[in-house]
């Protein structure tokens, strides 16, 4: 039941952003946000749409697989779109009935924002589609490094994901077990309120965090058998390193910040 | 110190703490030689102590009373530890439990990575390591679409990447079917012949224990018996006494000689099946 659950998003592959270093795409998506919060006019938001949907043809997924990654957040943006319509006022007035108006400027902000929180989502969801789990992680672990040096313990903490995203199939199997067992017993997880179900819940939870507390001292104990002595001269398998492609992300980046920053008004 | 003693407990105690605040004793007394390149199998029942000794022989504990020395090195001397840790290997029961990576190559790098071993290195190390225990198919498997068996394979490779010269396998078989078992014992026999690596293997099986070179029994923290397989599961009764099985062969004959039936000792069944054809020809 919970086995073909994908762990993150990532779709595996040997695109040009999958093969790009992990660290990059990070860089890139935080410029980006920024110019997306710089954009102001018709002009710039065209380039980053065009930008954006250029991004998405190189992952080589399909654009409608990439799109539902907008499913869970139009809501938000519908709430948005519907928001500024209504109150930011300002410029022609398209439409009256009584002291309800649509003006021009609620029109615009309701399209920018909604753009704005659309590519946030889009660019970041390309990142999450074309980087492993562990990729990530590592590429977390290499930028944030130099706060190692004023005492945040970087090292474990990216251990400690990497660890997580390892035992998250694991836990789901067993939690497939105790959902067995307890319905063996004659627990009832399907029907009645949702009070009800939710309290169900509890003859399931309880077990797997038991279990999760004594893999944890279990694992912990393996790790110091194989000479685990937190992250001091410790090296690493899979070094990342950058290459053509890392290069190309950056003159992309240096291009993009000259365009936006010439057409914004 | 003699070379060829690899590992040598010397009256070693341990004691736990017990749940009431009472201090249980769990080791009394034990003195153990283990000699280099041999295959040691310990058998003994839950709580006979034969854990906390596995742990004593890889510094994962200390000793409360006595020595525990690896080739020479004392697990008490706190700059040695990683020496010996590197040289004594563990593997545990539980295989999902003791795989850190989230690839079969990246668990296998985990203690190379732990000792600084060069990336360059480790790729190297990492393939002999797999290629040692048949797992070389599966560098980029994650740990949780393998058997039991090819977990505790990938354990056990994990722990060959770091070249130790003692594996100890803390009851690495319990949790396994009988085919999983099949495969690691039969690698933990073939790492012993051609490696050269001293194999303990603490287990409640006494099948796995007749292939080995020495029998140890532990029984209420002390060693009861130790000897060749031949020698200790001889003496059935005292074994039956502490609750702890023979192997099939060994009970049959066993129960055979009871009835007034007389076959010589033998500990696999095919020699007894043998003996028994013999005795049904000549009679």
């Amino acid at each position: 039941m919970l086995q073909n659950i994908a762990i993150g998003q990532y779709v595996p592959g040997q695109s040009f952003l999958h093969r790009a270093d992990p660290r990059s795409k990070l860089l890139f998506i935080i410029l980006f946000a920024t110019l997306i919060f710089l954009a102001n006019n018709t002009v710039t938001y065209a380039i980053l749409i065009g930008f954006t949907l250029y991004a998405a043809l190189l992952s080589r997924l399909s654009l409608s697989y990439i799109l539902k990654s907008l499913k869970p957040v139009w809501i938000l943006i519908l709430f948005t779109v519907v928001l500024h319509i209504f109150i930011t006022k300002g410029g022609t007035v398209y439409f009256q009935w009584g002291w309800f108006t649509v003006e021009e400027e609620g029109v615009r902000q309701a399209i920018f924002i909604s753009l704005r929180l659309g590519l946030l989502i889009l660019i970041s969801s390309l990142l999450t589609l074309t980087t492993s789990p562990i990729d990530l992680t590592e590429g977390l672990e290499r930028l944030l490094g130099p706060l190692g040096k004023i005492g945040i313990p970087v090292h474990d903490i990216a251990l400690m994901m990497s660890i997580a995203l390892r035992f998250i199939p694991t836990l789901m199997e067993e939690t497939d077990k105790i959902i067995k067992a307890q319905t063996a017993r004659g627990a009832n997880f399907t029907s009645g309120s949702l009070v009800r179900r939710a309290k169900n819940l509890i003859p399931i939870a309880i077990p797997l965090f038991v279990s999760a507390f004594r893999r944890a001292e279990e694992l912990a104990l393996a790790m110091e058998a194989r000479g685990y002595r937190g992250g001091v001269g410790r090296t690493r398998l899979n070094k990342l390193t950058f290459t053509w492609r890392d290069g190309i992300v950056a003159v992309a980046s240096v291009i993009l910040v000259i365009v936006i920053g010439w057409w914004r008004t | 110190m003699n070379e060829d003693n690899l590992l040598a407990l010397r009256d070693v105690s341990y004691t736990y703490d017990g749940e009431d605040g009472q201090r249980v004793p769990v080791l009394q007394g034990v003195d153990l030689t283990i000699q280099k390149g041999s295959f040691v199998s310990v058998l003994g029942h839950n709580g006979s102590g034969k854990s906390t000794m596995a742990k004593l022989m890889n510094a994962l504990l200390l000793p409360e009373g006595g020595t525990v020395l690896i080739s020479g090195m004392d697990t008490k001397d706190g700059e040695l530890l990683w020496e010996i840790r590197r040289h004594v290997g563990m593997v545990f029961q539980n295989p999902d439990n003791q795989i850190v990576g989230a690839t079969v190559e990246d668990d296998v790098a985990f203690g190379l990575e732990n000792m600084g071993v060069d990336p360059k290195e480790m790729r190297d190390r990492i393939d002999e390591a797999l290629v040692s225990v048949g797992m070389e198919s599966y560098l980029q498997a994650q740990p949780h679409r393998l058997s039991g068996g090819q977990k505790q394979r990938v354990a056990i490779a994990g722990i060959m990447a770091m070249r130790p010269s003692v594996i100890i396998l803390d009851e690495a078989t319990a949790m396994l079917d009988p085919q999983g078992r099949m495969e690691v014992l039969n690698l933990a026999r073939q790492l012993n012949r051609d490696e050269g690596l001293t194999i303990i293997n603490i287990t409640h099986f006494p099948e796995e224990a007749i292939y080995s070179d020495k029998v140890i029994v532990m029984n209420a923290g002390e060693v009861l018996m130790e000897g060749t397989p031949s020698e200790v599961f001889n003496e059935v009764d005292r074994l039956k006494q502490v609750g702890l099985d023979v192997p099939f062969a060994v009970r049959l004959r066993h129960a055979l000689h009871s009835k007034g039936i007389d076959l010589p000792f033998v500990l696999h069944q095919e020699e007894l099946v043998e003996h028994v054809c013999k005795l049904l020809l000549t009679k």
